[in-house]
């Protein structure tokens, strides 16, 4: 099995360090992982998005044009990557900012309302692991407890304090990913 | 076995540095290399291993403190992107001139000029065929994964001594920013002045023993007779090099009507290009160069008789492909595919590219 997703947003928004969790994850499952951020100058107030892929075997190409998953948090990035979805693949986005939904008939769509479950969890920080666990339902590629492993590990000790409220968010958005189109 | 890792291979410079018992890392920050002197600094290896790491003035004052370290035997090193070697090159041909041991890792970002910090191979002739004056070569490794940023520190130092020959990591911004499993090597201690002295004694500048000659380091010879014998000298260490130490991967060839010639990042890009291809039906392998020099000139050459064409893919305007034709002949089509200014194809496009350029051509 190999898993290749492309999360994309504007920069702040926690898009990287997601990537980076769903990547720990996947050494805690003993997958093989490659982590590809854009960088540069436009990561501040612009768009940041990361390749992630996880695998069973060799991972080749870090870069790719077409992905499994894209999960997609502005309309910029929406524009650019709703088009590189592989037939049959899944897209998840939320619908906060969005002003032209996805329009491919032929993938899997889910929305999740990361933006107003964070703010309801009172800390909007918490905005990526939410979509983190909508993700993860659609596509339970890592198991909780991975992810449990995962938060420990890429997060420095003085931050281990807030794994709890991180895990909470990831299950309310397990919780909260709608389905808007199967194919 | 090592301990696991996820890292950016920036960092995994930084880290292997530390556990391969280096003295010291001088450089100057600059994008997409800035990780490793970050990482040094977090480190502190200073405090566990006696390391030193120094942010120099310039990158033409961090490549003078790797000369005068390297002079007196330290395990030296220092790392930046494209322009900073630009500003380095004249202390590279010095060091190859004096014949001093050494580390430099750079991880390119595209030129020319201040050009872009985003990714690219455009520094391959530097790299291969001098960047300073005279008649010099340079070790060059091309690590393709965080794994081998880690592994080709250590064997950059082992041929670096080996052939007292400054020796380059090639890499690119790719891989430098890239996190992926890394299994780390084990801490070598650092050489006491005892072991420098035993093993490097004959040409180190550390002060003269009672029981040996003065030793000089210079590039410097006024008699254009002793100097021609220098260059020789030199010449005869290259040559050797490509007796001895060319390394390469092959993979998926033996079956291979084409053929792909890529390193470091691009050989990534061109793994799955041929997964994509041969579904296609298309029977493609790679070679990857590993050292670009010495370069894999016999395994080419070989290859050459056995396929129709090849497409060398590097993300630059065609550098690498001069040498493959080189050691291919004049046999069959050798044709190029790149991307340049930071933009970093996709295994589609080497795909689009073998299909237009050798097939359908």
């Amino acid at each position: 099995m190999t898993e290749e997703i492309i999360i994309a947003g504007f920069g702040g928004q926690g898009v990287l360090s997601m990537g980076k969790i769903l990547a720990y994850s996947g050494v805690m499952a003993n997958q093989e992982v490659s982590w590809f951020p854009s960088y540069g100058p436009e990561m501040r107030g612009g768009t940041a998005n990361v390749t992630v892929i996880l695998s069973e075997s060799r991972i080749s190409s870090p870069v790719l044009n077409e992905y499994d998953t894209a999960i997609i948090l502005n309309q910029q990035s929406m524009d650019k990557f709703e088009p590189m979805v592989k037939a049959g693949g899944v897209l998840i986005y939320d619908p906060n900012g969005i002003i032209h939904p996805p329009k491919r008939t032929d993938i899997n769509i889910y929305k999740i309302e990361g933006t107003l479950i964070a703010a309801e969890l009172g800390n909007v920080k918490t905005f990526n692991m939410v979509v983190l666990g909508a993700y993860l339902k659609a596509k339970p590629v890592v198991k909780m407890e991975s992810v449990e492993k995962g938060l420990q590990k890429s997060l420095p000790a003085r931050h281990h304090y807030l794994i709890p409220m991180n895990l909470e968010a990831v299950q309310k958005g397990f919780e909260g990913l709608e389905l808007v189109q199967a194919v | 076995m090592g301990e696991l890792r996820l890292m950016k291979g920036n960092e995994v410079i930084a880290e292997a540095a530390i556990r391969c018992g280096c003295d010291g890392y001088f450089g100057y920050p600059i994008t997409p290399q800035s990780e490793v002197m970050e990482t040094l600094m977090d480190r502190e290896p200073w405090n566990e291993t006696g390391m030193v790491v120094l942010q120099a003035e310039s990158e033409i004052a961090s490549i003078h403190m790797v000369y005068g370290a390297a002079a007196s035997g330290k395990k030296v090193l220092t790392s930046s992107s494209s322009p900073g070697i630009s500003l380095m090159s004249e202390g590279i041909s010095y060091l190859a001139g004096a014949e001093l041991p050494c580390l430099i890792v750079n991880v390119q970002r595209g030129g020319p000029g201040l050009g872009t910090i985003q990714p690219s191979q455009a520094d391959y002739f530097q790299s291969t065929k001098g960047g300073g004056h005279g008649d010099y070569r340079l070790i060059v490794l091309a690590p393709s994964s965080v794994q081998e940023m880690n592994d080709f520190v250590e064997l950059g130092f082992q041929l670096a001594f080996k052939y007292r020959n400054p020796a380059l990591i090639l890499t690119d911004g790719v891989i430098g920013q890239m996190m992926e499993k890394v299994v780390l090597a084990d801490f070598i201690p650092r050489a006491t002045e005892e072991e420098i002295d035993q093993k490097r004694g004959s040409w180190v500048t550390n002060g003269r023993k009672p029981n040996r000659q003065r030793n000089i380091i210079t590039s410097l010879e006024m008699d254009s007779g002793r100097m021609e014998q220098n260059n020789l000298r030199l010449q005869a260490k290259y040559d050797r090099m490509e007796e001895e130490d060319v390394l390469f991967e092959e993979l998926q060839c033996e079956d291979a009507d084409y053929l792909l010639v890529a390193f470091g990042s691009s050989s990534r890009i061109c793994q799955k290009a041929v997964d994509q291809a041969r579904e296609k039906g298309i029977k493609v392998g790679l070679l990857r160069p590993i050292t670009l020099f010495p370069f894999p000139k016999k395994p080419i050459a070989a290859l050459a008789k056995r396929v129709k064409g090849i497409l060398v893919v590097e993300m630059n305007a065609g550098q690498m492909i001069e040498d493959v034709q080189l050691a291919a002949g004049n046999v069959l089509p050798v044709m190029h595919f790149g991307r340049m200014g930071g933009i970093i194809p996709s295994p589609g496009e080497v795909v689009d590219a073998l299909e237009q350029k050798l097939i359908g051509g």
